[in-house]
């Protein structure tokens, strides 16, 4: 079953005739062929209607057959793979494809929004900035949805994309960006030098341009040079071919980025591939062979369906043997777009007129039209007569001021070509403009890159051979090949000569940018309203700011933008070019870092055992840690937490706290040097003890705290937060390699090589004597409070313990190598069965950090200085230390700085809530009266009711005060009174003990 | 932006993180107030060649001053810094 197909030639075309591909177009089911994209499969099967445009609703039809495509966009696929403004250009066709067009309700041919063209004075350029602009009110409720649903283009799918996308990096000597004439010359020149070589090419075939107009390459039709040219570059081992990829982007260093469509051209990718893949490509050298865009003319209609780019008629006819018009009419100002009558001729289908912008016309063009019975018009076309149904009917303004009329129900226009800039122009490079073939062309290019024929501004095809093949082999060559290039491909060029043609004055809309439905007499409202500068146009305007970046439309804006100024169009500049060339999926970006993959995890080494335990996890930047581990018949988190706090109070309890960074220093200096990176001392600390230690940043702000121990005289082992391993390893190498590059220590981060847990409670020293060799003394003279030593632990295995304490209560802490990790937590459980070993989670030991007043996360916050927290007293004054000069500026030791105090709410039955505001008693709540917050809050087991920290104003000062805590984000505001930041022993001899 | 790490070889951009300005010397202990606040705070941001601190922390964990062009990222001359590796300066 093939289908009508009722516009697709007989013979010839690059499309394999016997594989029928049955796809659905607006729940319509049609036919093409394998080789078709939609949009070519759409022209066979004589579809012209195949959008409403974004403002007015017009009627739209396809405009181009490549990635410029400003008009045929649909939503391609369904459900979770509903893709909206796919060009159809583009869209490789598929069996069982399905393609919806976009913004018209509730048809494609019965559109109510179309009415908008009624109201279209107030769509003018500037609209949105113009209109509904008062009140503010009433742009939020009723004018933005309202324009939301009449303009606009595709929908999103709404529901999370189901596919992978991958990326990955490439490295070569060159990288080529198309495979036309000129980027086969480069490959083969470049490959044969040795070069190794990346071609990428967006279209799912090799070719380019040759694809769709012929030539003779060698002596050989150009199809055969081009599969000859293929065939001696797969061969090449150091050549790799990509289709269906574009270059996108450049970005220092020789650093590309391309996307390929790996799996676009099939109705879901096979089991285990991926949609999409984003590559990196370092290549010392890359070579632009990205072609040239055939640029319209702006008259009134040109937006009819039916009116089509004179080359992409000639693509949709040689290439896919699929007509668009039975009689064309073909309106252009140069050589070039004659072809699209050759072609015409060729096909066996009707010439209507060639409307010829120039003057003259060639003897050979001449003596084609007498032959195919087809008057040559001198002149410009000034309006369209057709609708949604198409062109019918062609109003002329003859050189000399008559008119005439054609009818045809196709219209190619040629206004010329474009070189493809934006590559070259990437890293803010403006084009150069050349009066000969009246187009921007790259003037330089980023480091390394170099454009090559039609991309830089050579149409003839001997030309692009020539560029191409040598910008290939001097890309080889500057990479370092010396390879031979052999012989260069040549082939004649033709004659190009053109008559700029912009904009045809007359009356009814005239579109410049098609996408965005900006006309000409929006851009020539803009410069009347005082937008000289093309950046401001074309935010005024939007010209250009579609998902095509006005590749059919940027230079013809300009141009008549310096038709009303009196500019030149070089004098007018270009807006900035900026990648990527193309849409690129946000997936491809994204590529495997979603959902759980968004970041790495790191798990703790007794995680698979808490998970056994059925511990709730928390993030804590890339950690998962317990939380809590709940029982069974617990009624919430809080009766978890409060049960594990009395279990460690009252008995003994365990936690992992294997997420603190740990760095070894070692060195004869390690001493000295931590002197200068904590505020306090550590050269005089003995061997075999531990102490907390405080670092400021160079501005006196408290950086972060730790336990750290010294287990040899040349060796001390220092702990970080969790939040802050990374950091502050990255800050001591600062220190030690750029500030004090004297000192003889060396620094090795073993934060993943040692497991560490907190083992607390009064009962810890029974659990240890059942887990330490019993040679080892854990005596309280034996092993006193802030002592450190290696310990052999029972079966031999040598272990780290430290006796600190974060809960208040008789602790220590163990560390073994973390492959021993998960073995010691269950070692720990079996040994602690006796005393009601209790693990306890992050929560637990929040609570018990608060009860015992230590600071945390919250009250180290960036904006506190070691006063702040209470330790002012450990800064040392007898040695230098990071921050030691500006923590004494005047508004650091300010009397009046907020400072950490314990809070607790007057109602014992009442919850206090972080991030209340203290506002002394009797005073409205306001910026003046804020004294500052609560920080941290737990329900207290001890208390038997909440408690908190806070930073308040003269905090310390204050101890017994009633003030308010005023919460507006939740509306309480209750009275709270200012305490001891200790509610738990205060004397410490529960620890000690 | 690719790093030539004087260790690592060359490296993409993701492995290095940025400091800043290396042209400020870290004060005498004994050089006041003024000289510290002008060390912590004055910086240098020239539109043109720059001498940077960056940190190979995706490699070999070395300080590297990078000469750069601001303006173009064109990187010419990267050296670790003076206590780089194993070595201690004066030793
Ligand atoms: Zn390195």
């Amino acid at each position: 079953m093939r289908g009508d197909q009722a516009n697709r030639l007989n013979n010839g075309g690059l499309i394999d005739r016997s594989i029928a591909l049955n796809f659905r177009f607006d729940g319509k089911t049609l036919f093409g062929f394998k080789g078709d994209t939609l949009a070519s499969a759409l022209v066979a099967n004589g579809v012209k209607l195949v959008g409403r445009s974004f403002k007015y609703h017009r009627p739209r039809g396809i405009l181009t057959a490549g990635s410029e495509e400003p008009n045929a966009l649909v939503e391609l696929r369904s459900g979770a793979r509903r893709e909206p403004n796919t060009k159809a250009t583009t869209a490789e066709l598929y069996e069982g494809l399905e393609a919806a067009s976009q913004n018209r309700w509730p048809s494609l041919n019965f559109d109510v929004m179309s009415v908008n063209q009624l109201f279209a004075p107030i769509f003018v350029a500037g609209f949105y900035y113009k209109t509904f602009m008062w009140p503010a009110k009433f742009w939020e409720a009723i004018y933005e949805p309202a324009i939301r649903r009449a303009a606009g283009l595709g929908r999103a799918a709404q529901v999370s994309d189901p596919d992978h996308y991958d990326k990955v990096w490439a490295h070569c000597d060159v990288v080529i960006a198309g495979s036309g004439p000129a980027g086969l010359a480069a490959a083969l020149a470049a490959a044969r030098c040795g070069a190794r070589v990346i071609l990428c090419e967006e279209d799912f075939v090799l070719g380019g341009r040759l694809l769709a107009d012929s030539g003779m390459i060698d002596g050989l039709p150009a199809a055969e040079w081009v599969a000859r040219a293929v065939a001696e570059l797969s061969a090449m081992p150091d050549v790799r071919i990509m289709t269906r990829t574009t270059l996108f982007g450049v970005y220092d260093g020789g650093t590309y980025g391309a996307i390929e469509r790996v799996n676009d051209h099939l109705p879901t990718p096979p089991e285990h591939q991926v949609r999409q893949r984003l590559w990196r490509i370092v290549a010392k050298r890359c070579v632009v062979a990205a072609g040239a865009i055939e640029r319209p003319i702006v008259f009134a209609g040109n937006d009819t369906p039916g009116v089509m780019m004179a080359s992409a008629m000639r693509s949709y006819i040689n290439r896919y043997a699929a007509t668009p018009a039975r009689r064309i009419a073909l309106f252009t100002n140069n050589e070039d777009g004659w072809r699209t009558a050759e072609t015409a001729i060729a096909a066996g289908l009707q010439v209507a007129a060639v409307i010829d912008a120039r003057p003259d016309v060639s003897p050979a063009h001449r003596s084609l039209a007498s032959k195919g019975g087809f008057p040559v018009l001198h002149g410009a076309v000034a309006d369209v007569d057709g609708g949604k149904g198409g062109v019918r009917k062609i109003s002329v303004s003859l050189t000399g001021g008559a008119r005439a009329e054609v009818e045809a129900d196709g219209l190619a226009v040629s206004g010329g070509w474009n070189p493809a800039v934006g590559l070259t122009s990437y890293h803010r490079g403006r084009p150069k403009w050349r009066d000969d073939i009246a187009a921007f062309v790259p003037d330089g290019a980023p480091p390394g890159m170099v454009a090559a024929g039609a991309a830089n501004g050579s149409f003839g095809l001997g030309a692009c051979l020539r560029e191409g093949f040598e910008a290939g082999a001097a890309a080889a060559r500057d990479a370092g090949r010396s390879g031979n290039a052999g012989s260069m491909p040549v082939a004649d060029d033709e004659a190009f000569s053109i008559t700029p043609l912009w904009h045809v004055a007359g009356k009814g809309k005239a579109f410049v940018d098609q996408q965005h439905d900006v006309t000409a007499s929006d851009v020539e409202l803009a410069q009347r309203e005082g937008f000289q500068s093309v950046e401001h146009l074309k935010r005024y305007t939007t010209l250009g700011m579609a998902t095509d970046q006005g590749k059919t439309s940027n230079v013809a804006g300009l141009a008549i933008m310096a038709a009303v100024s009196g500019k030149s169009i070089p004098e007018t500049g270009t807006t900035i070019y900026r990648p990527p060339y193309v849409p690129v999926a946000i997936g491809a970006f994204a590529g495997h870092h979603r959902d759980e993959n968004f970041h790495a995890t790191r798990l703790t080494p007794s995680h698979h055992w808490a998970a056994e335990q059925g511990a709730i996890f928390i993030d804590t930047g890339l950690w998962k840690r317990a939380q809590w581990y709940p029982r069974t018949g617990e009624k919430d988190w809080l009766e978890s937490v409060t049960r594990e706090v009395k279990a460690v109070r009252g008995g003994v309890g365990f936690c992992d706290v294997s997420t603190l960074g740990k760095i070894d220093v070692h060195g004869p200096d390690a001493g000295a040097f931590l002197d200068r990176v904590y505020i306090n001392a550590f050269s005089s600390l003995a061997v075999g003890k531990a102490r907390y230690g405080l670092m400021l940043r160079e501005d006196g702000i408290v950086y972060d705290d730790g336990t750290t121990s010294r287990l040899a005289e040349d060796h001390y082992f220092l702990t970080t937060t969790t939040a802050k391993a990374g950091l502050v390893m990255q800050h001591l190498e600062f220190c030690r390699q750029v500030l004090f590059p004297e000192l003889d220590v060396q620094l090795t981060s073993v934060s993943d090589q040692w497991a560490q847990f907190s083992i607390a409670g009064p009962r810890t020293r029974d659990l240890l004597k059942e887990v330490v060799d019993p040679a080892e003394d854990l005596s309280n003279e034996g092993f006193p409070f802030m002592g450190a030593r290696e310990v052999r632990l029972r079966g031999g295995l040598k272990a780290r313990l430290f006796r600190i304490s974060f809960s208040g209560e008789m602790a220590f802490e163990i560390s073994v190598p973390a492959r021993y990790g998960e073995a010691m937590a269950r070692n720990l459980m079996i040994a602690g069965k006796p005393f009601g070993l209790t693990p306890y989670g992050t929560e637990a030991l929040g609570v018990m950090r608060i009860e015992k007043g230590h600071v945390a996360g919250p009250e180290l916050n960036g904006t506190t200085t070691a006063g702040d927290l209470g330790l002012g007293k450990m800064m040392s004054t007898k040695k230098d230390f990071i921050g030691r000069v500006m923590a004494g500026r005047e508004a650091l030791v300010a009397p009046n700085r907020q400072v950490v105090v314990g809070i607790k709410p007057t109602d014992k039955a009442r919850r206090l809530r972080s991030g209340a505001h203290i506002i002394p008693k009797g005073e409205t709540p306001g910026p003046d009266n804020d004294q500052g917050y609560v920080t941290s809050v737990c329900f207290s087991p001890v208390l038997d009711q909440w408690i908190g920290l806070g930073l308040v104003e003269r905090g310390r000062e204050r101890i017994g005060e009633i003030v308010r805590a005023h919460d507006p984000l939740r509306g309480e505001d209750y009275d709270v009174e200012l305490c001891n930041s200790v509610f738990y022993d205060p004397d410490g001899g529960r620890q000690r003990g | 932006m690719r790093i030539i790490c004087p260790f690592c070889g060359e490296r993409e951009l993701g492995e290095f993180t940025y400091l800043g300005d290396a042209k400020p010397q870290r004060p005498a202990a004994d050089a006041g107030e003024d000289a510290v606040y002008d060390y912590v705070y004055l910086r240098d941001n020239i539109a043109g060649v720059m001498s940077e601190h960056w940190y190979h922390g995706g490699g070999c964990r070395t300080w590297l001053k990078v000469t750069r062009n601001t303006l173009t990222h064109e990187i010419s001359a990267v050296e670790p810094a003076a206590g780089a590796g194993a070595a201690k300066v004066g030793a």
